[in-house]
């Protein structure tokens, strides 16, 4: 069993007779779970897409007959808000980048065979579309979905008499909870294999960024969840056994909750945007032909960002009646945990500084990952200033905010591991222009839509209110156009996204084939076929260097393939 | 479906044996689980001093009777480990069997004690320090529940000298499921 050989037998397809069920739905394949993950999250996505135009919609246009949904009622309107905000956090953002791109790269960037528990991996993915499934199913029953925001704040999300959802709430939570048990056996899995089942000769600083970091968003997941499930489990015994943990008039406390979720909160922020990080960092030094400019200021400041990421959670909570001694402290932290992430883009940028850039498709998305990320994270000082936060918290300038954060984390980074990966992962490549296209029409869509929000934030626009025709402050011509203006962005940039359905299909069946190593890449993916079969490599490779050895002097190739003997 | 173990499973460059890398992983997730109802349950305590009073309720001497039996049971734990280092399977077995003896007999006296309890008229609904009581005991319990399944089949696989490595890593499992309640037992019983 130890020996580094794979018997050849295990070419493409292990078992020929296997059935297609048995392949594909109960395979311990690192590479069909990343599938499994990537395909649900994907349809997902598209489940809160359509959630977000329908709200849109109504914001842009009170009381209109939504194509596709109908009129939407105030319940209607705040459970659309809330499950698209809870879908794309923890049942796209996480299974896509962390999952998917976890399950597919780790093994491979190693240089190992698999995972090391291929059977909690394929537990995990079955737990995770439990989850979806019950989250899904919460739709439907009486009273409908959960509408109490993601945050689940009790004491609306404790009890039915205020939230009107006396199934949505607790199924929500218990959705929310098996979602978080298999990213917990996900990432266990995850930090092992990248630990102990490093390819001979791969030494912690040889390990690519992009493994680094879904390591560190793993561990980070770990060490902040634990409060939330104890929290989720009181909050369900709120619920049903009518206990009061969080009831006032009983002995209870309703901002235990707010600290319980936001010590998770928080750092799930950083979870998420380390694997886009990494994902954009492999993709400006193999398109720009050069070494990652510091490859350990990268490992240092992801890990420090993610120490820094534990103490600054009640900056979501500066209008909770938090000690404003307290509201002086997270202020404080809050603006020093920008330092690192600052630092992270500036080591992005000289990478990208006199090197020889090729602007394709996975380039261009990494590129408007530091674009659109950078503005994210400027907005978000203001909203650390506990000051400032007073006037802007819970208005659209948040929200403009943390989409500026969420959108290159989710969207930009998911297409651009995609689009870079393509070739590995189907063995055929994906169509430039068309994929450009799609890049420009999702990108200046974005900016449209969210753009007006800052200003109408900044103008006093609350963030949950249903109709602002109530608001006659609220309802004035400037605020009513740049309202339609983000409405019609946002049409604008879902009319785009048929091109890369569209693109992705034809690429598979009629793509041009794809060679090893399109990109010239020097990470070890490249060397196993594309697509790898079962087992990734005939004989397990064997590690020289670290991965970003681009334009090495005196050598004839641009890059250096880490398994290459010297 | 072939069960090969995959060449990842077998490698160590962490210089650690993968199964027991993953349990410490483990257990560092259920920290933050445990700490996080802790946490939650001295911060209140501390803000409400009827807690006291509630507490006075419970009854010291089974709890610390419990005490007794888990970590009894973890000296089991340890005596099947160093039977299985030795190559001994049925040893290794028969200590397993005790620990789940002994998790089997914690429980059993927390059934009778939680019905005895509920009887006088202290339910989770009682007050938030009853609510604790119970959320944070009964978390623990169905954490002594799986180690007790967890340990059941690894001592039928330990009995044929099977996966003997298996019988180490269940015990450190078993270790913090002990330390988790020498936590509790202070903080449920003793101080009143």
């Amino acid at each position: 069993m130890a020996t580094q050989h794979v018997e050849p037998a295990h070419e493409h397809h292990a078992h020929p007779q296997e059935s297609w069920f048995r392949h594909y739905m109960l395979s311990t394949d690192h590479k069909i779970i990343c599938f499994q993950y990537m395909f649900t999250g994907m349809a997902l996505a598209v489940v809160a897409g359509f959630f977000s135009y329908v709200f849109r919609m109504q914001m842009a246009f009170p009381g209109m007959h939504v194509p596709g949904w109908g009129l939407v009622t105030p319940n209607e309107y705040n459970m659309l808000i809330t499950n698209h905000g809870a879908i794309m956090i923890f049942w796209v953002a996480m299974p896509v980048l962390i999952a998917a791109f976890g399950n597919y790269l780790i093994p491979l960037m190693i240089g190992a065979d698999d995972m090391v528990f291929p059977k909690v991996n394929r537990l995990s993915y079955q737990i995770f579309l439990l989850s979806a499934i019950v989250l899904i199913a919460s739709f439907f029953t009486q009273g409908g979905g959960f509408g109490g925001a993601w945050t689940i704040y009790p004491p609306l999300s404790a009890k039915p008499e205020y939230n009107l959802t006396p199934w949505g709430s607790s199924l929500f939570l218990v959705a929310v909870a098996l979602e978080f048990i298999a990213f917990l056996l996900g990432g266990i899995n995850f930090i092992t294999t990248a630990m102990n089942s490093r390819a001979p000769g791969m030494s912690y600083h040889h390990i690519p960024i992009v493994v680094w970091m879904i390591v560190i968003a793993s561990m980070l997941f770990m060490a902040s969840v634990g409060p939330l499930i104890a929290g989720a489990i009181m909050l369900v015994f709120d619920q049903t056994l009518h206990t009061a943990f969080f009831d006032p008039n009983r002995g209870g406390d309703p901002i235990l909750w707010q600290h319980l979720f936001w010590f998770f909160g928080h750092p799930e922020v950083y979870v998420v945007l380390l694997p886009a990080l990494g994902i954009t960092a492999e993709i400006i030094t193999t398109m720009s032909r050069k070494k990652l400019f510091a490859y350990k200021t990268v490992l240092n400041t992801a890990i420090g960002t993610g120490v820094l990421s534990f103490t600054v959670w009640a900056h979501h909570q500066f209008v909770a009646g938090i000690d404003p001694r307290m509201a002086n402290i997270f202020t404080v932290m809050t603006l020093i945990i920008s330092i690192p992430i600052a630092e992270m883009m500036f080591v992005y940028i000289a990478t990208l500084y006199g090197g020889s850039i090729t602007l394709n498709t996975p380039m261009l998305w990494a590129l408007s990952f530091i674009f659109t990320f950078l503005i994210g994270g400027v907005t978000g000082i203001f909203l650390g200033a506990s000051g400032a936060d007073i006037y802007l918290h819970d208005t659209y300038f948040v929200l403009a905010h943390f989409h500026y954060t969420f959108f290159p984390i989710a969207i930009i980074g998911t297409f651009a591991g995609v689009s870079f990966w393509f070739p590995k992962m189907s063995g055929k490549m994906m169509n430039d222009t068309l994929g450009k296209i799609h890049f420009w029409g999702t990108f200046l869509g974005f900016n449209g839509i969210f753009i007006p929000l800052f200003i109408t934030g900044m103008l006093g626009d609350h963030r949950r209110i249903f109709d602002h025709n109530f608001f006659p402050e609220l309802a004035t011509p400037t605020l009513k156009g740049l309202r339609e203006f983000a409405t019609l962005s946002l049409l604008f940039m879902l009319a785009f996204q048929p091109i890369w359905f569209y693109n992705v299909i034809t690429s598979l069946l009629w793509g041009k084939p794809a060679p090893k190593n399109p990109w010239n890449s020097n990470t070890l993916e490249w060397t196993a076929d594309s697509p790898p079969p079962h087992g990734n490599w005939p004989t397990l490779p064997i590690v020289y260097r670290g991965p970003y050895e681009y334009s090495t002097p005196n050598r004839s190739e641009d890059y250096w393939p880490q398994n290459v003997p010297s | 479906m072939s069960s090969a173990r995959p060449i990842a499973t077998t490698r160590s460059s962490a210089g650690m044996p993968t199964g027991r890398l993953a349990v410490w992983w483990v257990i560092a997730s259920e920290i933050v689980i445990f700490g996080g109802i802790l946490a939650s349950y001295i911060m209140h305590r501390l803000a409400h001093d009827a807690f006291a009073a509630q507490a006075a309720h419970t009854n010291t001497w089974i709890g610390a009777f419990n005490t007794f039996v888990l970590l009894t049971s973890s000296l089991s734990a340890v005596m099947a480990h160093r039977a299985a280092d030795h190559g001994d399977a049925k040893g290794a077995a028969n200590y397993l069997w005790l620990t789940v003896g002994g998790g089997a007999t914690f429980l059993i006296v927390k059934a009778f004690e939680w019905t005895h309890e509920i009887r006088e008229g202290f339910t989770i609904t009682s007050s938030t320090f009853w609510s604790f009581y119970y959320t944070a005991a009964g978390i623990h319990a169905s954490h002594v529940l799986a180690g007790m399944v967890l340990m059941s089949y690894i001592a039928l696989d330990a009995a044929k000298g099977r996966e003997m490595q298996r019988v180490e890593y269940v015990g450190l499992y078993w270790h913090f499921v002990d330390i988790v309640w020498i936590f509790l037992f202070p903080l449920l019983y003793i101080a009143k």
